[in-house]
């Protein structure tokens, strides 16, 4: 009796949760209805046709190149030895902490016409100049994106493929598969969940990102919506186009529980790791030197540009402000992530209780923040606050009491939700992963020793989902720290992050300047990514597999 | 459960951020940049005793965000770095009409709104600059002339997004009509270098190594530029001089009307409107100042006089989205 009491007051708190996180969306989708028709048959006309083709190639291209990083990477790491495999295996982590809008900075930078590559080539070759292709580009724009969150799919094919264990792709082998047959008809398939679900970060990050495609002035869906709301002065087209973002990515999740139906990846015997194979010759040296090229362009010629570029401004920018900003930095980044962990715990027990359609729309639905730029899904909580805000006014008249001014609105709590709604996605996967791992025969069991309620949570629950809580936790929180628009719009007075500092400097053309926030934003990040290294290599020593 | 709730409670009273701000504060929300105003702020509360509170951010963004605080909103003024985004705040009825002689004999009527709901604080001149070692001085004269044959292949331009050449290509909308102003941006877009770039420093660097020949942009950006590296082959040419004047745009203020404090609101953009505010307003961004009887820093005095446009500046926000359709149908990116 009293369990089912709880189940129910579970329900009801995951159910208040979907309400939290669909209100901006919901926002959106709705005034998107109410666009002016003048401006919108404009936009359809005229930019419509362009944005699709170009987005269409930017996400194509990123998806595409991901892939092939971070699956051949993780490959490459997870079943062979080489020399500075181990290396490899922590550093091509490292660049989630590089905002892609950082990397779009420095490699415009570099690679510009008037950079210093180009201007060099003139120099010294310039029979070859000519042949220089434009960086500012789709091209240029895929490349760069990939460089800045291939980690994402590196990671996840990483943990799909160790936690095959090595009797599959034996079995695959004894019975005369070749190499290739095994890569490709074993292990690949079954790392498949893994590695889409790398991919659907990606789909989303890339869909939703806006400071790298406007350093590359190549428009996007995201740069449309900005033009229709700041050029056009409408924010309903704005609304509108951002609502036609929220549909493709439910098209995508709905393709993704399509190809994944009645699929079941369990597998037997995964506690034996794969024995990493010897390369030897050219294989070992193809494979160091591939490893080393993504690591170099990827990471190091990032930073050391960076640290360049610090060098010149540091005099002028550098100020006590700086503490200020770090402090402000990690303070939004783990109150955000402790709201989203929270939320994405108790989302997936909701859908771990309840397997209907209702509530699989609801939850994907609530995961499709982070496809949409952040600035529109700010707009959105800030209408849904702003409503909030006077019917609580309004009661408090009737009752009598007056209230200074608004509660919610410009408080600071409105920053940790907002950073939910948009990261929810990124924290709920490696959770609910996890948690699809507590059988109803754990459960059972426990009952049958008297644990339940809170200490079959706390006992029992928790330790076994503790990784997927770890690496969530580590990704929203870097993913926080390099937030800006959602920071930019809703931030109380006094706290300016770090983002938000490379924000006011990039903006005014003061690359060099803004390099300082850079490379502190790119250290902070990498405390936590680091972390996610360490206790990726000690895995396997603490929570069986399978 | 006690304990929790009582945690609960102190957390959102630490987290209900909205601290009525102090009787001798004023709250600016604002569009210039932390780095070009703290310092004159600072000094105001030195001198004046009124502490100014200020959060940035993108102009339209402050403006949708006071339009969605409504009358809860914190903020007495709103700062932003063109005209449009002053117009369009006024045009959403958030400012109020401010009757002030300093202001009035301080700013120039085609800085301020007609209606005085806004006001410039500070001038900048977005002109032509050029390679001096590739272009004569005397192949310039119009902005409308870098559209002609002769500029093919030669022309290097920020992106149509950015608000400086929306009201640009507005402004020209009023002078020239809409037919002219077509086929000039037309013109343009032909004789483009290379793809628009996402800033001014991004032209000027790119003309200064030879990709394009000369480019439009603010002229403080190309003083920070030539600050940094004064042997880059760029030069300023004042264009438009024997018409309309060079194209000119404000970085100014209005007061928020539900601002409780609008008697020390106006006290402060008064106080900004005069020479010492003015020097410093102008001078930590090598702009113009907007109160004719202070002079431009000597770095700036050096790229000469120049004659600027006079219409009236609220005619670039109103024919914003104008120049944005029509730029957009010409395919300037």
């Amino acid at each position: 009796m009293i369990s089912s009491i709880k189940f129910q007051g579970g329900f009801i708190v995951s159910s208040g949760i979907a309400v939290i996180t669909l209100s901006p969306v919901l926002f959106i989708l709705a005034s998107g209805m109410n666009a002016d028709p003048e401006i919108w048959s404009h936009l359809k006309q005229y930019v419509l046709p362009g944005l699709l083709k170009n987005t269409a190639v930017l996400v194509a291209g990123v998806v595409s190149v991901t892939a092939a990083l971070g699956v051949s990477l993780a490959w490459l790491t997870s079943f062979y030895e080489f020399w500075g495999r181990r290396l490899f295996e922590k550093w091509l982590i490292f660049p989630l902490a590089i905002p892609t809008y950082v990397m779009a900075f420095i490699y415009t930078g570099l690679l510009d016409y008037s950079g210093p590559v180009q201007t060099a080539v003139r120099e010294y070759a310039p029979e070859l100049a000519g042949l220089f292709p434009e960086i500012r580009s789709g091209g240029g724009a895929v490349m760069v994106i990939s460089l800045a969150i291939f980690p994402y799919v590196f990671l996840m094919a990483s943990s799909g493929f160790r936690s095959m264990g090595r009797s599959m792709i034996e079995a695959s082998q004894s019975m005369g598969g070749g190499r290739m047959f095994t890569l490709f008809r074993v292990t690949l398939p079954m790392a498949r969940p893994w590695i889409f679900g790398g991919l659907i970060l990606v789909f989303m990050e890339t869909l939703a990102d806006f400071g790298a495609v406007s350093v590359f002035n190549y428009d996007t869906f995201t740069t449309g919506i900005y033009k229709a709301w700041y050029g056009l002065f409408s924010v309903n087209a704005a609304a509108q186009l951002a609502s036609i973002l929220v549909v493709m990515v439910l098209v995508i999740f709905a393709a993704e529980s399509w190809l994944r139906r009645k699929q079941r990846f369990f597998n037997r015997g995964g506690h034996q790791p794969v024995s990493r194979k010897r390369l030897n010759g050219t294989g070992h040296f193809l494979a160091s030197a591939f490893c080393s090229t993504v690591l170099l362009v990827s990471f190091v010629i990032p930073a050391v540009q960076l640290l360049i570029w610090t060098a010149k401004a540091f005099a002028v920018e550098f100020g006590a402000h700086y503490i200020r900003l770090v402090a402000n930095t990690f303070f939004l980044g783990l109150m955000g992530t402790a709201v989203t962990l929270a939320v994405a715990v108790s989302l997936s027990y909701s859908a771990r209780r309840r397997a209907d359609l209702k509530t699989g729309i609801a939850s994907k639905l609530s995961l499709s923040g982070y496809a949409l730029p952040g600035t529109v899904l700010a707009v959105g909580i800030v209408h849904v606050v702003a409503w909030l805000d006077s019917r609580v006014n309004g009661t408090m008249d009737l009752l009598g009491i007056q209230l200074p001014g608004a509660l919610l609105q410009g408080s600071l709590i409105l920053l940790p939700l907002c950073y939910m709604i948009r990261f929810l996605t990124v924290g709920y996967n490696p959770v609910y992963s996890h948690m699809t791992r507590l059988t109803p025969s754990i459960d059972e069991a426990a009952r049958l020793m008297k644990v339940t309620g809170a200490a079959l949570i706390s006992k029992i629950h928790l330790p076994l989902i503790r990784r997927g809580l770890v690496t969530g936790g580590i990704l929203v929180l870097v993913e926080i720290f390099k937030e800006m628009p959602v920071t930019l719009m809703l931030r109380p007075f006094g706290w300016d992050t770090l983002a938000v500092k490379i924000f006011e400097l990039t903006s005014e053309g003061e690359w060099e300047r803004a390099a300082l926030p850079a490379v502190t934003l790119v250290l902070a990040g990498m405390i936590p990514v680091g972390f996610l290294t360490f206790i990726g290599r000690n895995k396997r020593q603490h929570v069986p597999e399978g | 459960m006690t304990k929790i709730m009582t945690a609960l409670s102190l957390l959102f009273i630490f987290f209900s951020g909205q601290a009525v701000a102090a009787p001798d504060e004023l709250v600016v929300y604002s569009a210039r940049k932390e780095h070009l105003i703290k310092d004159l702020f600072e000094k105001y509360e030195k001198e004046q005793g009124v502490k100014i509170t200020y959060i940035t951010g993108k102009a339209p963004v402050l403006l949708q965000r006071i339009l969605s605080e409504g009358e809860n909103t914190a903020a007495d003024i709103l700062m932003t770095v063109d005209a449009g985004n002053l117009w369009h705040a006024a045009e959403k009825e958030i400012l109020v009409p401010v009757t002030s002689p300093v202001l009035d004999r301080n700013i120039p009527d085609h800085y301020k709104d007609p209606a005085h709901r806004w006001f410039g604080l500070s001038v900048r001149a977005r002109t032509i600059v050029y390679n001096t070692d590739r272009v004569k001085k005397e192949e310039l004269s119009t902005y409308e002339a870098l559209a002609g044959e002769d500029w093919k292949g030669r022309l290097l331009l920020r992106t149509s997004k950015k608000v400086y050449n929306q009201s640009l290509v507005a402004m020209f909308i009023e002078t020239l009509g809409e037919d002219r102003t077509r086929s000039m941006v037309s013109g343009w877009v032909t004789n483009l270098a290379a793809p628009p770039y996402s800033s001014d420093t991004k032209v000027l660097e790119a003309i200064a190594a030879g990709q394009g020949d000369a480019g439009i942009v603010n002229t403080y950006y190309y003083g920070r530029l030539m600050k940094e590296n004064p042997d880059l082959p760029l030069g300023i040419f004042w264009a438009d001089q024997s018409d309309n004047g060079v194209h000119v745009n404000v970085s100014g203020a209005g007061i928020v009307k539900y601002s409780k404090k609008i008697d020390q609101a106006v006290r402060f953009l008064e106080w900004l409107s005069e020479t010492d505010a003015q020097k410093i307003f102008a001078d930590a961004n090598m702009e113009y100042p907007v109160n004719q009887a202070v002079l431009p820093h000597t770095d700036v005095r050096k790229w000469g006089a120049f004659k600027p446009s006079t219409v009236n500046l609220a005619r670039a926000g109103e024919l914003q989205a104008r120049a944005v359709r029509l730029m957009d149908i010409e395919g300037y990116k």
